[in-house]
């Protein structure tokens, strides 16, 4: 169970405060308006902020004094997840490997990985030889690849377009919660939301709601979720 | 304040340290073993107030022609497309690789006694003109500055958003006054800074263009002083006077704004409004260009003949020269790239303190250091080696930290959270992601170790010239053929290795 206790987070005129858990396998959105923290939230959980206050712990275990690779964690960023000079394969095997050392057992990993996301044969291409999709298939394969129980997704789909985003979305579904792992997305688009989370969590002012089931706040949402919705 | 996260260790600071460690010792740590030999009391006879004011006033005079003279050439190649301009802006660059010792030849088949403006002025009837002396100091010290100048001007033409240009335009106000005076105002006390910082540490166009008692730097005078007098206090007293002159000019240049040398993006062309002036574009276009390419036509001119006799011992001396470059160049990248990965203000600090050091007083504190122990002679490639590296360290390190920040400012987030740290990071993110300007900064330090002649007409003995100084000596025994000989075979292997290294860079790069 992801908990954040007491968390605390300032960056100048900027505050975040969040106080919550977050159930094992549940998919949760984060949503809210530009520039109220969405994507802070996730930084400070995924360890690339190191909190005002607070502490983020995972089953137990404060996670706050250690290293983003050090936590039960993988994360997918709006852009920049792979490395553009280094093929599919190695970008895959540093995810099994900091040190990106291949071998037999490892390449077949890696080939099962790229044909579950629908990338067969595809190990020897650069990013750039790949459409904006198929790098997001490689991305996840990475992320499965790593195998860790907490997935956070910033926006990872958001370049592509809305029905490329929504397959994207019902893969990350399938091949990563499926397998009992927690999903803590952000998302902009309710239909996202609606689509893929049983939970959502709303970003404004200054603080991050506990997580609330999404079927019945997208059917009424609260004021700020409103007003972000423009309904 | 939330800050990075603590536990992130992204790359090794270890190296980074005993690169800065290095860089220390042998500017500052040379520096103190010459104020220990001083016996740190200053007593500066009429010769050596002579040098210092020379120096002084020289680079000033250097500076500011060079400043002066490239505002047209800069204005011109700002506002005006033509045929060659692209070339021309290219050429701009190729002094900063051009060995001082090569350049020194074309200048003296120009303006020396045989040179070909003595040959028209005698056809008119009037007497020759003489290249040595304060005024071939200066000449030289422009050929080499002047093309700096224009480009660093140029770049602030350029960074006027054209904007600006069409509202000056639509409100009929004066672009001079409005526009161009501002940014000059805003550019050339760097440059003028850059360039004054540069020819206070003149050691090779003194020594073959300068000397006598009108026409010697401190830099000069140094090296007479350990090498003819073999009096190293005197010339130690020298050196803590020169890094006091350096350090005082580069405070200068940081209160002046560095500007920046390397940019690129020069190829565009302001949008220019006003009718006229395009003659006088033409003009100083056409003059400079003159100015930079007959000395570089005559290297080849001179140089061809010569070829037909290059004197013995010459390619012993290629072969000191390249193992001297390649082991600089491999040294230098290797503290640019330690010291770019550590960051933080020693770091930032050891990336400029050899533009504060001479070359001469490097040599000359370790000549101090080492002397009671092994015979200078004997470590003199080493020594060389050694200096040349410090010495290119800040070109280099400005070429590769910012490439290094870049690969970080993209892709350190990803290298994060796979955990890639120490040798796995060079290798997976930041080696591939620099390996173009890693190649340039290569070509740099080799092209600047090859030319150099500095530290090794300190130390060399008969069997240990390199190129430059080899050239040195024919040119003091009056056989300028051979030299220029030896000055073609130089160019042609300092342009060859900048080739081959930036040309490594970008074969195969991956985006």
């Amino acid at each position: 169970m992801l908990r954040l206790e007491g968390l605390e987070i300032r960056q100048g005129d900027f505050a975040l405060s969040a106080d919550w858990a977050l159930s094992d396998g549940t998919i949760c959105a984060v949503m809210g308006p530009s520039g109220g923290g969405k994507s802070t939230l996730l930084a400070a959980i995924a360890g690339f902020l190191a909190p005002d206050g607070g502490r983020v712990s995972w089953n137990g275990r404060d996670l706050t004094g250690l290293s983003p690779a050090q936590r039960p964690i993988s994360i997918l960023f709006q852009d920049n997840n792979l490395f553009p000079h280094l093929t599919i394969e190695r970008n895959l095997a540093l995810g099994i490997d900091p040190k990106g050392r291949l071998d037999a057992g490892r390449r077949d990993r890696i080939a099962k990985v790229l044909e579950r996301v629908g990338l067969r044969g595809m190990e020897g291409r650069r990013p750039a030889a790949l459409s904006g999709g198929q790098q997001s298939r490689a991305a996840l394969a990475r992320v499965l690849l790593m195998d860790r129980p907490l997935v956070l997704l910033d926006e990872p789909f958001a370049a592509l377009g809305p029905g490329l985003r929504m397959e994207m979305l019902d893969l990350a579904r399938t091949v990563l919660a499926g397998e009992g792992r927690t999903l803590l997305m952000v998302s902009h688009d309710p239909e996202d939301a609606a689509r893929i989370a049983s939970d959502i969590v709303l970003v404004d002012a200054r603080r991050a709601e506990p997580p609330k089931p999404a079927g019945p706040l997208l059917a009424d949402p609260p004021l700020a979720l409103r007003a972000y919705l423009g309904r | 304040m939330a800050a990075g996260a603590v536990a992130i260790t992204r790359g090794m600071r270890w190296p980074g340290g005993i690169a800065a460690g290095l860089v220390l010792a042998l500017t500052l740590g040379t520096l103190g073993a010459v104020a220990w030999r001083a016996g740190f009391a200053l007593r500066l006879g009429p010769a050596d107030w002579a040098a210092i004011r020379f120096t002084v006033w020289q680079a000033a005079l250097s500076a500011l022609a060079s400043v002066v003279l490239a505002i047209p050439v800069a204005r011109a190649l700002a506002r005006r497309r033509f045929p060659g301009r692209a070339a021309l802006v290219t050429l701009l660059g190729a002094p900063f690789i051009l060995p001082v010792i090569v350049a020194v030849i074309g200048l003296i088949g120009v303006f020396g006694r045989g040179g070909i403006l003595n040959d028209a002025l005698g056809l008119a009837g009037l007497g020759p003109v003489s290249v040595y002396g304060w005024h071939g100091v200066v000449l030289a010290h422009v050929f080499f500055n002047l093309p700096l100048a224009v480009r660093l001007i140029l770049q602030g033409w350029l960074s006027i958003p054209a904007e600006r240009f069409r509202l000056a335009a639509s409100l009929g106000a004066p672009v001079g006054r409005l526009l161009e005076g501002p940014m000059l105002r805003a550019v050339a006390p760097g440059a003028f800074a850059v360039i004054f910082l540069i020819c206070l540490t003149s050691f090779a166009v003194a020594l073959t263009l300068g000397g006598g008692p009108r026409a010697t730097t401190v830099e000069l005078a140094i090296y007479q002083a350990v090498r003819f007098d073999f009096d190293l206090g005197r010339a130690a007293m020298l050196a803590v006077v020169q890094f006091a002159l350096c350090a005082a000019a580069a405070l200068g240049l940081r209160a002046a704004g560095a500007p920046e040398a390397l940019g690129a993006g020069l190829d565009r062309v302001v949008e220019h409004h006003a009718p006229g002036g395009r003659v006088i574009d033409a003009l100083a276009v056409t003059l400079a260009a003159l100015f930079l390419m007959t000395p570089l036509a005559m290297i080849l001119g001179r140089g061809l003949p010569g070829l037909a006799e290059l004197p013995g011992g010459l390619w012993p001396a290629a072969a000191r020269s390249v193992a001297v470059a390649l082991g600089a160049t491999a040294l230098t990248l290797v503290m640019a790239l330690a010291l770019a990965l550590r960051g933080g203000a020693l770091a930032r600090l050891s990336m400029l303190l050899p533009l504060a050091a001479s070359g001469l007083v490097m040599g000359t504190g370790l000549f101090v250091l080492l002397h009671p122990f092994v015979s200078p002679r004997e470590v003199a490639l080493l020594v060389t080696m050694l200096v040349n590296a410090v010495m290119a360290l800040p070109f280099a390190a400005r070429v590769i930290a910012p490439a290094v920040a870049q690969a970080e400012a993209g892709h350190g987030r990803l290298a994060d959270s796979l955990g890639l740290q120490g040798l796995a990071r060079l290798r997976w993110l930041i080696l591939p992601r620099i390996r173009r300007p890693l190649g340039f900064a290569a070509g740099l330090t080799a092209a600047l170790s090859m030319g150099d002649l500095g530290v090794i007409a300190l130390f060399a003995g008969d069997g240990q010239a390199t190129l430059p100084l080899l050239m040195v000596r024919l040119m003091s025994a009056y056989r300028m053929e051979q030299a220029a000989g030896v000055a073609l075979v130089l160019l042609a292997i300092s342009l060859a290795l900048f080739w081959i290294f930036d040309r490594g860079g970008r074969v195969d790069a991956a985006a």
